[in-house]
Protein backbone atom coordinates (compact mmCIF):
# COMPACT_ATOMS: atom_id res chain seq x y z
CA UNK A 1 0.00 0.00 0.00
CA UNK A 2 1.14 3.88 -0.75
CA UNK A 3 -0.15 6.88 -0.04
CA UNK A 4 -0.88 8.11 -3.57
CA UNK A 5 -0.12 11.54 -3.06
CA UNK A 6 3.66 10.09 -2.88
CA UNK A 7 3.09 7.94 -5.79
CA UNK A 8 1.73 10.95 -7.47
CA UNK A 9 4.44 13.38 -6.53
CA UNK A 10 7.59 10.85 -6.32
CA UNK A 11 6.90 9.10 -9.71
CA UNK A 12 5.47 11.42 -12.22
CA UNK A 13 5.43 14.32 -13.06
CA UNK A 14 1.18 14.59 -12.82
CA UNK A 15 0.09 17.57 -11.05
CA UNK A 16 -1.14 17.21 -7.59
CA UNK A 17 -4.39 18.89 -6.17
CA UNK A 18 -4.80 18.71 -2.52
CA UNK A 19 -8.33 20.17 -0.66
CA UNK A 20 -9.07 21.38 3.16
CA UNK A 21 -11.16 18.72 4.23
CA UNK A 22 -14.31 20.59 6.10
CA UNK A 23 -13.86 20.61 9.83
CA UNK A 24 -17.05 18.44 11.37
CA UNK A 25 -19.29 19.63 14.28
CA UNK A 26 -21.93 16.81 14.71
CA UNK A 27 -22.40 13.30 15.73
CA UNK A 28 -22.57 10.70 13.09
CA UNK A 29 -21.12 10.27 9.60
CA UNK A 30 -23.36 11.89 6.95
CA UNK A 31 -21.31 15.28 6.89
CA UNK A 32 -18.18 12.99 6.28
CA UNK A 33 -19.68 10.98 3.56
CA UNK A 34 -21.07 14.19 1.31
CA UNK A 35 -18.40 15.75 1.66
CA UNK A 36 -16.13 12.73 0.52
CA UNK A 37 -18.29 12.91 -2.28
CA UNK A 38 -17.81 16.19 -3.61
CA UNK A 39 -14.29 16.03 -3.49
CA UNK A 40 -13.14 12.61 -4.27
CA UNK A 41 -13.77 12.90 -8.25
CA UNK A 42 -11.01 16.12 -7.94
CA UNK A 43 -8.00 15.43 -5.45
CA UNK A 44 -5.91 13.33 -4.63
CA UNK A 45 -6.19 13.82 -0.64
CA UNK A 46 -7.59 15.84 1.85
CA UNK A 47 -6.00 17.62 4.68
CA UNK A 48 -8.37 16.46 8.11
CA UNK A 49 -7.48 19.62 9.49
CA UNK A 50 -6.12 19.95 13.75
CA UNK A 51 -8.35 22.24 15.52
CA UNK A 52 -7.86 25.07 12.74
CA UNK A 53 -7.64 28.89 14.26
CA UNK A 54 -7.74 27.34 17.16
CA UNK A 55 -11.36 26.42 17.04
CA UNK A 56 -12.56 22.59 18.60
CA UNK A 57 -13.79 20.45 15.96
CA UNK A 58 -13.71 16.34 15.36
CA UNK A 59 -10.43 15.35 15.52
CA UNK A 60 -7.64 15.26 12.85
CA UNK A 61 -6.62 11.30 13.39
CA UNK A 62 -10.76 10.74 13.59
CA UNK A 63 -11.65 12.77 10.53
CA UNK A 64 -8.49 10.98 8.72
CA UNK A 65 -9.89 7.71 9.58
CA UNK A 66 -13.30 8.15 8.36
CA UNK A 67 -12.14 9.54 5.01
CA UNK A 68 -10.14 6.93 4.60
CA UNK A 69 -12.67 4.55 5.30
CA UNK A 70 -14.78 6.14 2.29
CA UNK A 71 -11.99 5.84 0.43
CA UNK A 72 -10.53 9.18 0.17
CA UNK A 73 -6.64 9.32 1.02
CA UNK A 74 -5.81 11.71 4.10
CA UNK A 75 -3.31 13.83 4.52
CA UNK A 76 -3.39 14.26 8.67
CA UNK A 77 -2.52 17.91 9.98
CA UNK A 78 -0.87 18.26 13.00
CA UNK A 79 -0.52 21.59 14.65
CA UNK A 80 2.00 21.79 17.66
CA UNK A 81 -0.20 23.99 19.57
CA UNK A 82 -2.58 21.83 21.69
CA UNK A 83 -0.66 18.25 22.46
CA UNK A 84 2.84 17.85 23.82
CA UNK A 85 5.10 15.26 22.58
CA UNK A 86 4.46 12.34 24.26
CA UNK A 87 0.52 12.88 22.73
CA UNK A 88 2.07 14.22 19.10
CA UNK A 89 3.75 11.25 19.19
CA UNK A 90 0.94 8.97 20.13
CA UNK A 91 -1.12 10.45 17.34
CA UNK A 92 1.35 9.36 14.90
CA UNK A 93 1.66 5.96 15.67
CA UNK A 94 -2.06 5.82 15.67
CA UNK A 95 -2.34 7.39 12.33
CA UNK A 96 0.15 4.60 11.26
CA UNK A 97 -1.98 1.83 13.00
CA UNK A 98 -5.05 3.13 10.57
CA UNK A 99 -2.64 3.06 7.37
CA UNK A 100 -2.44 6.93 7.31
CA UNK A 101 0.63 7.77 5.67
CA UNK A 102 0.35 11.70 4.41
CA UNK A 103 1.08 13.96 7.04
CA UNK A 104 1.10 17.65 7.46
CA UNK A 105 2.99 19.18 10.11
CA UNK A 106 2.72 22.70 11.19
CA UNK A 107 3.47 25.50 14.14
CA UNK A 108 -0.43 25.86 14.59
CA UNK A 109 -2.17 29.62 14.97
CA UNK A 110 -2.26 30.57 18.58
CA UNK A 111 -4.97 30.28 20.96
CA UNK A 112 -5.82 33.68 20.70
CA UNK A 113 -6.78 33.37 17.11
CA UNK A 114 -9.80 30.77 18.07
CA UNK A 115 -12.72 31.02 20.63
CA UNK A 116 -11.27 29.71 24.12
CA UNK A 117 -8.58 32.22 24.20
CA UNK A 118 -8.48 30.96 27.70
CA UNK A 119 -6.91 28.06 26.60
CA UNK A 120 -3.21 26.77 28.00
CA UNK A 121 -1.05 27.01 24.57
CA UNK A 122 1.25 23.72 24.55
CA UNK A 123 3.84 24.39 21.42
CA UNK A 124 6.17 21.66 23.43
CA UNK A 125 7.63 20.94 20.00
CA UNK A 126 7.62 23.23 16.77
CA UNK A 127 6.97 22.37 13.53
CA UNK A 128 10.63 21.37 12.50
CA UNK A 129 10.83 18.92 15.60
CA UNK A 130 7.64 17.71 14.75
CA UNK A 131 9.05 16.96 11.69
CA UNK A 132 12.20 15.01 12.93
CA UNK A 133 10.15 13.49 15.05
CA UNK A 134 7.98 12.18 12.58
CA UNK A 135 11.01 11.33 10.40
CA UNK A 136 12.68 9.40 13.46
CA UNK A 137 9.45 7.41 13.95
CA UNK A 138 9.97 6.28 10.06
CA UNK A 139 13.70 5.08 11.33
CA UNK A 140 11.80 2.94 13.42
CA UNK A 141 12.22 4.97 17.00
CA UNK A 142 10.62 7.12 19.38
CA UNK A 143 11.99 10.47 20.37
CA UNK A 144 12.83 8.71 23.57
CA UNK A 145 14.88 6.02 21.23
CA UNK A 146 12.13 3.38 22.13
CA UNK A 147 11.82 0.90 19.09
CA UNK A 148 8.88 0.42 16.61
CA UNK A 149 8.31 -2.53 14.74
CA UNK A 150 7.59 -2.09 11.95
CA UNK A 151 8.70 1.47 11.49
CA UNK A 152 5.66 3.64 10.17
CA UNK A 153 5.93 4.77 6.62
CA UNK A 154 4.91 8.44 6.55
CA UNK A 155 5.30 10.34 3.77
CA UNK A 156 6.04 14.09 5.65
CA UNK A 157 5.04 17.17 4.54
CA UNK A 158 4.77 20.61 5.72
CA UNK A 159 4.25 24.31 5.29
CA UNK A 160 5.41 27.75 5.09
CA UNK A 161 3.97 31.09 4.76
CA UNK A 162 5.99 32.88 1.62
CA UNK A 163 4.27 35.90 2.12
CA UNK A 164 5.33 37.08 6.30
CA UNK A 165 8.22 38.53 7.75
CA UNK A 166 11.12 37.85 7.88
CA UNK A 167 10.92 37.24 3.85
CA UNK A 168 14.38 36.80 3.29
CA UNK A 169 14.10 34.02 5.83
CA UNK A 170 11.31 31.86 4.43
CA UNK A 171 13.20 30.00 2.12
CA UNK A 172 16.01 29.07 4.61
CA UNK A 173 12.93 27.66 7.24
CA UNK A 174 12.06 25.79 4.54
CA UNK A 175 14.84 24.08 3.24
CA UNK A 176 15.14 23.55 7.48
CA UNK A 177 11.76 21.67 7.44
CA UNK A 178 12.98 19.82 4.20
CA UNK A 179 15.97 18.64 5.87
CA UNK A 180 14.32 17.81 9.30
CA UNK A 181 12.32 15.40 6.80
CA UNK A 182 9.52 17.22 5.04
CA UNK A 183 9.11 15.78 1.19
CA UNK A 184 6.53 18.42 0.33
CA UNK A 185 5.18 22.00 1.44
CA UNK A 186 1.40 23.11 1.36
CA UNK A 187 1.87 26.91 1.05
CA UNK A 188 -0.10 29.24 2.73
CA UNK A 189 -2.35 31.69 0.67
CA UNK A 190 -0.32 34.34 -0.41
CA UNK A 191 -2.05 37.90 -1.83
CA UNK A 192 1.60 38.72 -2.90
CA UNK A 193 2.01 37.16 -6.22
CA UNK A 194 5.81 38.28 -6.56
CA UNK A 195 6.27 36.83 -2.78
CA UNK A 196 5.30 33.76 -3.81
CA UNK A 197 7.04 33.79 -7.54
CA UNK A 198 10.82 35.00 -4.66
CA UNK A 199 10.00 31.88 -2.45
CA UNK A 200 9.43 29.10 -5.33
CA UNK A 201 12.14 30.25 -7.07
CA UNK A 202 14.34 30.04 -3.94
CA UNK A 203 13.29 27.18 -2.59
CA UNK A 204 13.54 25.28 -6.20
CA UNK A 205 17.09 26.43 -6.63
CA UNK A 206 17.39 25.31 -3.76
CA UNK A 207 15.93 22.16 -2.98
CA UNK A 208 14.48 20.65 -6.69
CA UNK A 209 13.15 17.47 -5.28
CA UNK A 210 11.36 19.55 -2.30
CA UNK A 211 7.49 19.44 -4.02
CA UNK A 212 5.57 22.90 -3.57
CA UNK A 213 1.60 23.09 -3.03
CA UNK A 214 0.56 26.36 -3.37
CA UNK A 215 -2.58 27.53 -1.20
CA UNK A 216 -5.76 28.72 -3.43
CA UNK A 217 -8.88 29.92 -1.42
CA UNK A 218 -12.19 30.11 -2.90
CA UNK A 219 -14.17 33.44 -1.67
CA UNK A 220 -17.59 35.27 -2.22
CA UNK A 221 -16.37 38.97 -2.22
CA UNK A 222 -14.85 41.68 -0.76
CA UNK A 223 -16.24 40.87 2.81
CA UNK A 224 -14.21 37.55 3.20
CA UNK A 225 -11.06 38.84 1.46
CA UNK A 226 -11.00 41.61 4.35
CA UNK A 227 -12.03 38.62 7.02
CA UNK A 228 -8.77 37.44 5.83
CA UNK A 229 -6.72 40.60 6.48
CA UNK A 230 -7.97 41.24 9.38
CA UNK A 231 -8.31 37.85 11.40
CA UNK A 232 -6.34 35.21 9.48
CA UNK A 233 -2.58 35.21 11.56
CA UNK A 234 0.03 35.60 8.89
CA UNK A 235 -2.49 36.75 6.06
CA UNK A 236 -1.95 40.50 4.52
CA UNK A 237 -4.47 40.91 1.20
CA UNK A 238 -3.20 44.50 0.00
CA UNK A 239 -5.32 47.03 -0.68
CA UNK A 240 -5.79 47.19 -4.50
CA UNK A 241 -7.05 43.47 -4.41
CA UNK A 242 -9.97 44.13 -1.76
CA UNK A 243 -10.53 46.84 -4.13
CA UNK A 244 -10.77 45.72 -6.85
CA UNK A 245 -13.37 43.17 -6.10
CA UNK A 246 -15.33 45.21 -3.76
CA UNK A 247 -15.76 47.75 -6.69
CA UNK A 248 -16.92 45.19 -9.35
CA UNK A 249 -20.76 44.95 -10.62
CA UNK A 250 -20.33 41.03 -9.61
CA UNK A 251 -18.21 40.44 -6.58
CA UNK A 252 -19.20 36.88 -6.35
CA UNK A 253 -17.37 36.87 -9.79
CA UNK A 254 -14.96 39.01 -9.29
CA UNK A 255 -13.41 36.93 -6.53
CA UNK A 256 -13.89 33.51 -8.67
CA UNK A 257 -11.80 35.64 -11.37
CA UNK A 258 -9.23 36.65 -9.01
CA UNK A 259 -8.69 32.90 -7.29
CA UNK A 260 -8.24 31.48 -10.87
CA UNK A 261 -6.10 33.98 -11.59
CA UNK A 262 -3.82 32.94 -8.97
CA UNK A 263 -4.01 29.32 -9.50
CA UNK A 264 -3.02 29.67 -13.14
CA UNK A 265 -0.27 32.50 -11.87
CA UNK A 266 0.82 29.36 -9.02
CA UNK A 267 0.92 26.23 -11.22
CA UNK A 268 3.56 28.07 -13.84
CA UNK A 269 6.14 28.55 -11.01
CA UNK A 270 9.26 26.50 -10.05
CA UNK A 271 8.87 23.76 -8.06
CA UNK A 272 5.23 23.86 -7.73
CA UNK A 273 3.61 20.73 -8.28
CA UNK A 274 0.29 21.31 -7.62
CA UNK A 275 -2.22 23.47 -5.74
CA UNK A 276 -3.68 23.10 -2.24
CA UNK A 277 -8.13 24.17 -2.43
CA UNK A 278 -9.66 25.49 0.66
CA UNK A 279 -13.14 26.28 -0.51
CA UNK A 280 -14.77 29.07 1.87
CA UNK A 281 -18.19 29.44 -1.02
CA UNK A 282 -19.40 26.10 -0.86
CA UNK A 283 -21.03 26.49 -4.14
CA UNK A 284 -20.52 24.91 -7.53
CA UNK A 285 -17.40 26.90 -7.96
CA UNK A 286 -15.01 24.54 -6.71
CA UNK A 287 -16.01 22.13 -9.40
CA UNK A 288 -15.76 25.34 -11.84
CA UNK A 289 -12.11 25.95 -10.38
CA UNK A 290 -11.25 22.36 -11.35
CA UNK A 291 -12.33 22.26 -14.83
CA UNK A 292 -10.67 25.33 -15.81
CA UNK A 293 -7.35 24.34 -14.79
CA UNK A 294 -8.01 21.55 -17.31
CA UNK A 295 -8.43 18.98 -14.37
CA UNK A 296 -10.86 16.02 -15.43
CA UNK A 297 -12.74 14.19 -12.23
CA UNK A 298 -11.63 11.01 -11.17
CA UNK A 299 -13.85 7.64 -11.60
CA UNK A 300 -14.12 6.99 -8.21
CA UNK A 301 -14.73 3.27 -8.89
CA UNK A 302 -11.00 3.18 -10.13
CA UNK A 303 -10.40 4.94 -6.88
CA UNK A 304 -11.70 3.09 -4.49
CA UNK A 305 -9.65 0.30 -6.44
CA UNK A 306 -6.44 2.42 -6.23
CA UNK A 307 -6.75 2.98 -2.37
CA UNK A 308 -7.88 -0.89 -2.07
CA UNK A 309 -4.62 -1.79 -3.50
CA UNK B 1 29.33 28.81 44.41
CA UNK B 2 26.61 26.89 46.10
CA UNK B 3 24.29 25.33 43.20
CA UNK B 4 21.49 27.71 44.39
CA UNK B 5 23.20 30.50 44.25
CA UNK B 6 24.61 30.39 40.47
CA UNK B 7 20.66 30.64 39.00
CA UNK B 8 20.03 33.41 41.04
CA UNK B 9 22.93 35.17 39.69
CA UNK B 10 22.28 34.16 36.12
CA UNK B 11 19.19 35.23 35.93
CA UNK B 12 19.61 38.46 37.72
CA UNK B 13 22.16 39.40 34.66
CA UNK B 14 20.30 38.05 31.93
CA UNK B 15 16.56 38.83 32.88
CA UNK B 16 17.10 42.75 32.33
CA UNK B 17 19.14 41.95 28.99
CA UNK B 18 17.55 38.92 27.39
CA UNK B 19 14.24 39.10 29.34
CA UNK B 20 15.89 35.60 30.28
CA UNK B 21 13.26 32.66 31.22
CA UNK B 22 15.70 30.39 32.75
CA UNK B 23 15.03 27.24 30.29
CA UNK B 24 18.41 26.40 31.14
CA UNK B 25 19.88 25.42 28.15
CA UNK B 26 20.91 28.68 26.62
CA UNK B 27 20.78 29.56 22.60
CA UNK B 28 20.95 32.99 22.29
CA UNK B 29 24.67 32.99 20.98
CA UNK B 30 23.02 31.53 18.24
CA UNK B 31 19.53 33.33 17.60
CA UNK B 32 21.18 36.40 17.38
CA UNK B 33 21.15 37.13 21.08
CA UNK B 34 17.72 37.22 21.19
CA UNK B 35 15.72 34.56 23.42
CA UNK B 36 13.50 32.61 21.60
CA UNK B 37 11.70 31.43 25.29
CA UNK B 38 10.51 34.83 24.81
CA UNK B 39 8.33 33.95 21.79
CA UNK B 40 4.70 32.99 23.03
CA UNK B 41 5.11 29.90 21.18
CA UNK B 42 8.63 29.02 22.09
CA UNK B 43 9.64 28.48 19.03
CA UNK B 44 13.45 27.41 18.57
CA UNK B 45 13.94 27.06 15.30
CA UNK B 46 12.21 29.87 13.35
CA UNK B 47 9.38 32.14 12.81
CA UNK B 48 5.84 31.13 12.57
CA UNK B 49 3.43 31.62 10.33
CA UNK B 50 1.82 34.13 11.45
CA UNK B 51 3.74 36.83 11.47
CA UNK B 52 2.23 40.39 10.82
CA UNK B 53 2.91 42.61 7.75
CA UNK B 54 4.66 45.01 9.76
CA UNK B 55 6.70 42.17 11.31
CA UNK B 56 5.21 42.23 14.78
CA UNK B 57 3.81 39.31 16.73
CA UNK B 58 0.59 37.12 15.92
CA UNK B 59 0.16 36.62 19.79
CA UNK B 60 1.28 40.18 20.67
CA UNK B 61 0.25 42.90 18.08
CA UNK B 62 2.67 45.43 19.98
CA UNK B 63 5.79 43.48 19.77
CA UNK B 64 8.30 42.34 17.03
CA UNK B 65 8.61 39.22 16.10
CA UNK B 66 10.94 37.27 18.23
CA UNK B 67 12.29 35.61 14.99
CA UNK B 68 12.43 39.10 12.89
CA UNK B 69 14.46 40.89 15.60
CA UNK B 70 16.61 37.74 15.84
CA UNK B 71 17.34 37.70 11.81
CA UNK B 72 18.15 41.33 11.99
CA UNK B 73 20.43 41.32 14.81
CA UNK B 74 22.34 38.82 13.31
CA UNK B 75 23.42 40.18 10.80
CA UNK B 76 23.63 43.64 12.52
CA UNK B 77 25.11 42.73 15.95
CA UNK B 78 29.10 42.52 15.92
CA UNK B 79 28.95 38.38 16.36
CA UNK B 80 31.70 35.83 16.04
CA UNK B 81 31.37 34.05 12.41
CA UNK B 82 30.61 30.69 14.17
CA UNK B 83 27.87 31.93 16.32
CA UNK B 84 26.14 33.07 13.07
CA UNK B 85 26.64 29.97 11.02
CA UNK B 86 24.64 28.08 13.78
CA UNK B 87 21.43 30.32 13.27
CA UNK B 88 20.46 27.40 10.88
CA UNK B 89 20.70 24.73 13.61
CA UNK B 90 17.63 22.48 13.67
CA UNK B 91 17.27 23.00 18.25
CA UNK B 92 15.90 19.49 20.34
CA UNK B 93 13.32 20.23 21.39
CA UNK B 94 13.17 21.82 25.20
CA UNK B 95 14.54 19.79 27.95
CA UNK B 96 11.70 20.64 30.52
CA UNK B 97 13.64 19.17 33.44
CA UNK B 98 16.26 21.82 32.54
CA UNK B 99 14.02 24.90 33.62
CA UNK B 100 15.18 26.70 36.31
CA UNK B 101 18.74 25.67 36.31
CA UNK B 102 21.84 27.40 35.61
CA UNK B 103 22.67 27.51 31.93
CA UNK B 104 26.31 28.40 32.22
CA UNK B 105 26.50 25.03 34.52
CA UNK B 106 24.59 22.98 32.28
CA UNK B 107 26.82 23.94 29.42
CA UNK B 108 30.21 23.64 31.76
CA UNK B 109 29.02 19.78 32.31
CA UNK B 110 27.57 19.39 28.62
CA UNK B 111 23.92 18.63 30.43
CA UNK B 112 22.35 21.45 27.79
CA UNK B 113 24.05 18.99 25.42
CA UNK B 114 22.17 15.86 26.10
CA UNK B 115 19.33 14.50 23.42
CA UNK B 116 16.47 12.29 23.29
CA UNK B 117 17.97 8.97 21.94
CA UNK B 118 15.63 8.92 19.09
CA UNK B 119 16.58 12.36 18.26
CA UNK B 120 18.22 12.82 15.00
CA UNK B 121 22.28 13.85 15.72
CA UNK B 122 23.25 15.27 12.44
CA UNK B 123 19.74 17.10 11.44
CA UNK B 124 19.82 14.62 8.40
CA UNK B 125 16.62 13.31 7.03
CA UNK B 126 16.53 9.61 6.53
CA UNK B 127 15.18 8.78 3.09
CA UNK B 128 11.61 8.64 3.83
CA UNK B 129 10.98 8.07 0.19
Amino acid sequence: MMSRLRDVLENSNDRVFTAEFPTIDGAGMARVISQVQRLMPWFDAVNTTDNPAAHAHASNISVAIAVKAQGLEPIMQIACRDKNRLAIQADMMGAALHGIENLSLMTGDDVTAGDEPESRRVFDLDSAQAISVADSLNRGVYLSGRTIKPPTNFYIGAVENAAAPPLEYRVQRALKKQSAGARYLQLQICYHSVRLEEFCQGAAKAVPTLHLLPTIVLLKGARQLKFMNDKVPGIDVPASIIERVEKSSDQNEAAYQLALEQAQHALALPGVRGLHIADFRHDDTLVRLMKDLGRTARNINQTSALSAR
Amino acid sequence: MTPKLLPIIEHAIKKPIWDCRMCGQCVLHSTGMTCPMTCPKTLRNGPCGGVRENGNCEVKPEMQCVWVKAYERKESLPLPKAWREHFDDLRPPVDMQLKGTSSWANLLTKRDQQVPKGWKADATASNSK
